[in-house]
């Protein structure tokens, strides 16, 4: 019992004890939450001022060459903190105003370039109600921005600079020079073929079929169809197409058979009418021409394609020849073509056409082939002297092929490389 | 002059493109784009010409009663129909319902229809072309077979044929195109050149 008691009067004396450290632990552990809740506050707090990077200098401005006038180029050395020292510049931006001492607000900004970057082609459209219309002949004044993740440093103000028409676009020169080359070299084979050169031109076997494809067509007493293909009268594959329905149709006059010429643009259809009108005068028969045998189909492609195939299995023509600008028809034409049982001969420079020509059509015309038919046709010495230009060109463009892999590979030239830039 | 004012004004006009093509200032872009402009007005009023030359085509096949002329009633009903429904003044011009139905529920799946033809056409057409007869066709075959391989699944083999095939594109292929692409630019610019000097004429018919 009185152990009992002694042990009572301890534990009475105990209890106290063990509050006041339970107080004590408690206390501290809600000072050391509060130390923790409070330490982030004390960080956000303490912002370090960004550290702006160093501007971009010798900002220079020209008026942007080879363009019409609406266009001025800035150019800027980079920032000590692009690729070096801080490296954190992100970015530059080009800011543009109409006096040098316009407020911030009068600033705009034209655009970015990327580190590294230190040229910005500032340009914006020629017509007024455009929302980008950049004004010529007026003076504007720039300034370049480095740009941080949190900080900008502005580059002095450069101007003023006025945007210019430009009357020479200089990355055109090597286009000018090799134009002037050959049209040097037309004259002069022109000049020889008139004094009587001899000028040779390899047979085409296309072209010399034409006639024996004519003389089946009158000896079945069948017409002969001639497709211009889908060009305007403005493709360069139409009009040399135009030179050969010419002498095509002073045959079929010659040979009293009959053409076809279903067109898909009206005005190749007037072009083809007068060019077969022109071949039956020429061939002495003016009065058999027949106007509606040139005749338009429609400008839809494949409607186009219907018809001409219709006229094909109804006709059956003896000739076929498809000779122009073809696009996804030329199979289904040659292909119906093969079918109807026609002779077949097809010319186009339309590379991804010629295998399906190649494959259905009797004889084809290869790309130049077809530009080269009517000299060939014809034998006359201006067309010839074209046509002996064209081969000499074609040589020294073998040459500066050939010149040009060889500086390559033994030097590389700055000059080389921008002689051959061109936009 | 009949035919000296024609040649003078594709002399006048030639010179003027090709010298426009290195000039790049404003006035240039403005002179040229109003001379495409006028390509423009020129085709319309050809296109009159073109649809005058249709119906009087049609005519005539009704008029003869040739062989399958009653296609010919279909065409022009087809093209009056359209020309009606579009210059109709109470309609809504492309958006027109009958009009613009017509066109994407009759004449969208005619054209599709004739489209899809050139499957059938290629199956043909590459029937003939694969027959080896001479060497070129043989090789045109081989070459022919890998491209054919390349879409299919052949495991290891497949890398093999990959590089093939890719060598077969970008080496022999590309040098071929490339030959025919300099000599079409060639030719074009001669002819452009003929044209221009009035060499090239037969585009202006007779006197």
């Amino acid at each position: 019992m009185n152990d009992l008691r002694r042990y009572l009067f301890s534990l009475r004396l105990f209890i106290p004890l063990v509050v006041a450290i339970f107080l004590v632990t408690v206390q501290s552990s809600f000072a050391q939450s509060d130390s923790v809740q409070t330490q982030p506050r004390q960080d956000a707090t303490y912002t370090p001022a960004p550290v702006p990077p160093s501007p971009p200098n010798n900002v220079v401005l020209r008026d942007s060459p080879n363009d019409n006038g609406h266009a001025i180029e800035v150019r800027w050395t980079l920032s000590a903190d692009d690729g070096a020292g801080a490296d954190n510049v992100v970015l530059y931006e080009i800011y543009r105003a109409e006096s040098a001492d316009a407020p911030d607000s009068l600033w705009l900004k034209r655009g970015s370039a990327i580190k590294g970057a230190g040229v910005y082609n500032d340009r914006g459209e020629r017509e007024e109600s455009s929302a980008s219309y950049f004004p010529k002949g007026k003076d504007f004044y720039y300034k370049v921005a480095a740009i941080t993740l949190d900080s900008k440093s502005f580059s002095s103000v450069a101007g003023p600079m006025q945007a210019r028409d430009n009357w020479f676009n200089g990355t055109r020169i090597p286009v000018l020079l090799y134009t002037i080359i050959f049209f040097g070299l037309t004259l002069f084979f022109i000049n020889a073929a008139k004094k009587g050169m001899n000028l040779y031109v390899r047979p085409l076997a296309g072209i010399e079929a034409i006639d024996e494809a004519i003389g089946r067509a009158t000896e079945m007493g069948r017409p002969i169809l001639y497709v211009l293909g889908l060009g305007t009268a403005s493709d360069i594959a139409t009009i040399a197409s135009f030179t050969i329905l010419g002498r095509v149709s002073r045959r079929v006059a010659e040979y009293q058979t009959s053409i076809l010429v279903p067109c898909y643009d009206p005005i190749v259809m007037t072009v083809a009418q007068e060019t077969v009108k022109t071949g039956y005068a020429d061939a002495g028969r003016p009065d058999s021409f027949i106007e509606d045998s040139v005749y338009f189909v429609t400008q839809a492609q494949f409607a186009y394609v219907a018809a001409v195939n219709g006229t094909m299995l109804r006709e059956k023509p003896a000739t076929n020849l498809y000779l122009g600008k073809f696009y996804a028809e030329s199979l289904l034409l040659a292909e119906t073509g093969v079918m109807s049982g026609s002779i077949q001969i097809s010319g186009t420079d339309e590379i991804a056409q010629l295998p399906f020509f190649v494959v259905a059509c009797d004889y084809t015309l290869i790309g130049e082939e077809l530009y080269a038919a009517s000299a060939y046709l014809g034998r006359e010495p201006l067309l010839l002297g074209t046509l002996k230009a064209q081969d000499w060109f074609k040589g020294l463009v073998i040459i500066s092929i050939l010149g040009g892999i060889a500086l390559r590979l033994l030097t590389s030239p700055e000059w080389v490389q921008k002689f051959f830039e061109m936009t | 002059m009949k035919r000296q004012l024609p040649l003078l004004l594709v002399f006048v006009s030639g010179i003027f493109l090709v010298i426009q093509y290195f000039v790049p200032a404003e006035i240039s872009d403005r002179a040229y784009e109003f001379m495409l402009d006028w390509t423009v007005i020129i085709g319309i009023f050809a296109l009159a010409l073109g649809i005058w030359s249709l119906i009087r085509v049609s005519i005539e096949k009704i008029q003869r009663k040739t062989h399958d002329h009653n296609y010919t009633y279909i065409s022009l009903a087809g093209l009056f129909a359209m020309i009606i429904l579009g210059l109709n003044p109470w309609s809504a011009g492309l958006d027109d319902y009958t009009f613009s139905h017509l066109f994407r529920f009759v004449m969208i799946p005619i054209q599709s229809t004739m489209f899809s033809l050139l499957a059938f056409f290629i199956a043909s057409a590459a029937y003939r072309a694969f027959r080896a007869r001479t060497v070129v066709s043989a090789v045109l075959l081989v070459a022919a077979l890998i491209m054919m391989l390349r879409v299919i699944p052949l495991g290891p083999l497949s890398v093999y044929i990959n590089d093939t095939s890719n060598w077969l594109l970008l080496v022999p292929n590309l040098a071929a195109k490339r030959a025919i692409i300099i000599g079409v630019g060639l030719g074009m610019v001669a002819t452009a050149l003929k044209v221009v000097l009035g060499i090239e004429r037969a585009y202006l018919g007779k006197d």
